[in-house]
């Protein structure tokens, strides 16, 4: 018996599944959502069925989630939860493999500024999934602002869900980035008919798009009552005396993303620059351990399946399956990377933002840690590790374990790791301590 | 980095030990500078639980030097405070209580022996009844065949100490390098020490300490004056906070006999706390497997067990994270504090296993009363350097 696991039921994990399928083996596929597609496809949990269908021989363990992945010889055992998370009567199971495919994604990511705790404040991705998901619409006047093409869509997710939308507001100005590198805007022109309907949208609705501009703050007693806009210099820095308010009853930012690297640092993957570090046939530096879609870098749902694609080809491979060898996809995959590349030059996040903060600014929401308590702890205390300075600050021990504010405390504590510094938890998503106790069935490794 | 100036003392190692003795050192006029490879208080100090005990230990050296440091910290923060100020110098310190509690009918002899020995030792000690436990500790387990309480124990938060005491370092003119690795000690001809050396250059001093903690031995090897410290691996896990779970650190009665067990395979014995945050802190397991930081389910497992058997309510908990870390064990589970015969200025302050946090006050003392020729705070003789069990042949 031989066997892929694959962890993650989005884009790329979803073509992994289908790959390593396709070349005779068997593929139990992890996923935390009760349906198929991740972040990307989000499926409206109202409608009944599954929009996607793996093969047969792949095993979808939906409303699954991995807590733990231990290292054994020659593999890795996958600990899994299965049940509704909040629920009392998750089952426990452990699976053993010599393949394993991370496809465990991304998610939104945005700086702190004042205010951005305050109800009414969601992430672009949070405010897309309530539209597209739900049918909610966060607010009735909305904002979205941050940076990247994604901003588009969930204006347009919000208007279809009822909401006026203000402004777009860019930080960036992405056409003077596409401008310094053709090549890679070309390589993704199929992207850009996409984005021409997103354009078209806006502008039937009278969304007007500005450039250069961000909200830095949020204000609002309860919650969200307007914001404060300015246009930035190049550094993200607000250009003085350029301050707008705009009356808004929410706000939805979206800085662009970053990967969920809790079970790629588990299983000793090397991170570099951020990213689990892949090679051509999306092998990690761990044997047996394969990294596809936003957790190798930032590329959109295509390049994701193109990277699922050859990374499912190659864990077969590595089963000792026949396999041919994924040749479109690794070109898909390639020309995806130009494509994201340029993406990432015409989007990128400047340090500006930092000067957005206010000493009062919670930073952490779990536990409520304000900048000043982190400058504190770094300028007074001389506090330098991550591990100390969470302990220090009590900045990313919170229920979220950092997911949210770790990049930025790390950032703004200037942290040598910043990319795994809060991405390292042997327990990676909260577990009952009676499910922890239980003897769990072992499928063991072939 | 420029060139780093000399100093009377390198202390090698920014944890709360290094960072005790350079405290100490500096209180008693010594030019000190502290060096660490990587940031202050970011590794074995940054995974205690913070314990001050006097009850997990049983009577000898290592108790008395327990019932000194505990007698220390105090007096100690109040000196910090003075120097530096309340707000660098605020470190949690709470005097919480502990409670042995025995579940079995065989763990109530070995206890009431430990207890009678300790309360010999001068430590309070004070044997409740199951009802009155519960009074104190609602979600104890029924199971109770005897109850001991040691009001005495205490906590503090390890990384704001380390830090605090940095700070009183600094303030009295001490240096602190981060990032900084000593790969050797430079030597004169007689033998005796006259420099640390950084890679190409040297700090000149007439005398390092070895604070590495788990890496004592590692570089007390590299040197040329080994001693025998080896990491022993700690688990931990930590709920989402809870409302007033426990008050005070609630152990099995059993931890006593794992503290002190010599053996490499696992030791899991059951401790349960919380912090001022609310999360309940179980701990606490052993290991000794060089520095392989591998996860292992079978010991959170034995953990969470252990917790349920003392507090069965929590096995609805949650826990939101598990972390480990590196005690630094000896063979005869007692610290190595003082000069090395075999390298005149080579001074070592490690081994203190899991009891570090507790024991740094008393250590940096003594540390330091023997270096500068002051009556020592206890017997510094049992934890000296040449003992058979520690010393190794070069």
């Amino acid at each position: 018996m031989r066997r892929v696991v694959v962890v993650g039921g989005g884009p790329a994990g979803m073509a992994a599944a289908k790959a390593a399928a396709s070349c005779g083996v068997e593929v139990v596929l992890i996923d935390a959502a009760p349906k198929l597609g991740g972040q990307y496809h989000r499926q409206d949990a109202r409608e009944s069925g599954d929009r996607f269908k793996l093969p047969d021989g792949v095993e979808h363990l939906a409303e699954s989630v991995v807590w733990a992945i231990e290292p054994i010889l020659e593999g890795h055992r996958v600990h899994v939860r299965t049940g509704p998370a909040d629920g009392p009567d998750r089952t426990g199971r452990a699976i053993e493999t010599r393949a394993l495919v991370l496809a465990t994604g991304a998610y939104d990511w945005t700086p702190p500024f004042p205010g951005w705790d305050l109800p009414g404040v969601y992430t672009a991705g949070a405010a897309q999934a309530m539209a597209k998901g739900q049918g909610v619409a966060v607010g009735e006047r909305v904002i979205v602002a941050g940076t990247g093409p994604f901003l588009l869509p969930v204006a347009t997710s919000l208007i279809d869900a009822g909401s006026r939308v203000s402004a777009i507001l860019e930080a960036n100005d992405p056409v003077a980035g596409f401008a310094a590198r053709p090549g890679g805007a070309l390589a993704g022109w199929t992207k850009a008919g996409e984005l021409a309907q997103y354009g078209a949208a806006l502008a039937r609705h009278d969304v007007p798009l500005r450039r250069r501009c961000a909200v830095i703050a949020a204000l609002g007693e309860d919650r969200v009552e307007a914001v404060l806009a300015a246009r930035l210099d190049e550094d993200w820095n607000p250009v003085p005396h350029t301050m707008r308010r705009f009356e808004v009853d929410a706000v939805a930012v979206g800085f662009g993303f970053t990967p969920q690297l809790e079970s790629a640092v588990a299983a000793r993957c090397e991170i570099e620059g951020g990213f689990v570090a892949v090679n051509a046939a999306q092998g990690t530096s761990v044997p047996g351990v394969f990294a596809a879609g936003e957790l190798t870098g930032i590329g959109g749902a295509d390049l994701a399946a193109a990277e699922g694609a050859v990374a499912g080809a190659a864990a077969a491979k590595r089963l000792g399956a026949k396999v041919r060898a994924p040749i479109g996809a690794m070109r898909r995959a390639r020309v995806g990377r130009r494509f994201a590349a340029a993406l990432a030059e015409a989007y990128p996040v400047r340090p500006g933002w930092r000067g957005w903060l206010r000493d009062g600014t919670i930073v952490c929401r779990c536990e409520e840690v304000a900048y000043g308590e982190i400058r504190h702890a770094v300028e007074d205390l001389d506090v330098g590790g991550a591990r100390s300075l969470k302990l220090a600050t009590r900045a990313g021990l919170g229920l979220c374990q950092g997911r949210i504010c770790g990049r930025n405390v790390a950032e703004l504590a200037s942290l040598p790791d910043a990319a795994d510094a809060f991405a390292r938890r042997p327990v990676a998503v909260p577990v009952r301590l009676g499910e922890l106790a239980e003897d769990v069935p072992v499928d063991e490794a072939p | 980095m420029g060139r780093i100036e000399s100093a009377d003392v390198v202390v090698i190692g920014a944890g709360i030990i290094g960072a005790a003795c350079a405290e100490a050192l500096s209180a008693a006029g010594v030019r000190v500078i502290v060096v660490d490879r990587g940031a202050p208080a970011s590794a074995t100090t940054a995974s205690g639980e913070g314990n001050v005990l006097v009850s997990d230990k049983e009577p000898g050296p290592q108790l008395e030097l327990a019932v000194a440091s505990r007698r220390r910290w105090p007096v100690l923060l109040d000196e910090l405070r003075e120097l530096i100020g309340p707000r660098l110098a605020s470190v949690e310190w709470e005097v919480k209580g502990g409670l042995a509690v025995a579940t079995t009918a065989e763990a109530v002899g070995p206890l009431a022996a430990l207890t009678a020995a300790q309360r010999a030792s001068g430590v309070e000690v004070e044997d409740l009844d199951a009802d009155r436990a519960r009074e104190l500790e609602p979600h104890l387990t029924e199971q109770i065949t005897a109850v001991s309480h040691f009001p005495d124990d205490a906590q503090l938060q390890p990384v704001l100490a380390t830090a605090a005491l940095l700070a009183a370092l600094r303030a009295r003119g001490g240096e602190i390098h981060s990032g900084v690795t000593v790969d050797g000690i430079a030597t004169d001809r007689s033998g005796a020490v006259v420099g640390a050396r950084t890679g190409a250059d040297a700090i000149p001093c007439r005398a390092v300490v070895n604070a590495c903690g788990p890496w004592a031995g590692h570089f007390s090897a590299t040197i040329g004056a080994p001693i025998d410290v080896l990491p022993r691996r700690g688990m931990v896990l930590v709920t989402a906070p809870l409302p007033r779970f426990v008050g005070r650190k609630v152990y099995d009665a059993g931890y006593v006999d794992a503290v002190a067990s010599p053996e490499a395979d696992l030791r899991t014995s059951a401790v349960v706390e919380s912090t001022a945050a609310g999360t309940v802190l179980i701990g606490s397991s052993r290991r000794r497997t060089a520095f392989d930081d591998d996860l292992d389910v079978a010991v959170l497992r034995c953990l969470a067990r252990g917790a349920i058997g003392l507090f069965p309510k929590l096995a609805g908990v949650p826990v939101m994270r598990a972390y480990g870390g590196f005690r630094p064990y000896t063979p005869d589970r007692l610290p190595v504090i003082g000069e090395d015969p075999r390298m005149p200025g080579l001074w070592h302050a490690t081994g203190h296993e899991g009891a570090g946090i507790g024991l740094a006050a008393a250590t940096g003392r003594l540390l330091a009363d023997l270096f500068t020729g002051r009556e020592p705070v206890v017997d510094p003789g049992p934890f000296r350097v040449d003992r058979p069990e520690i010393a190794l042949e070069a």
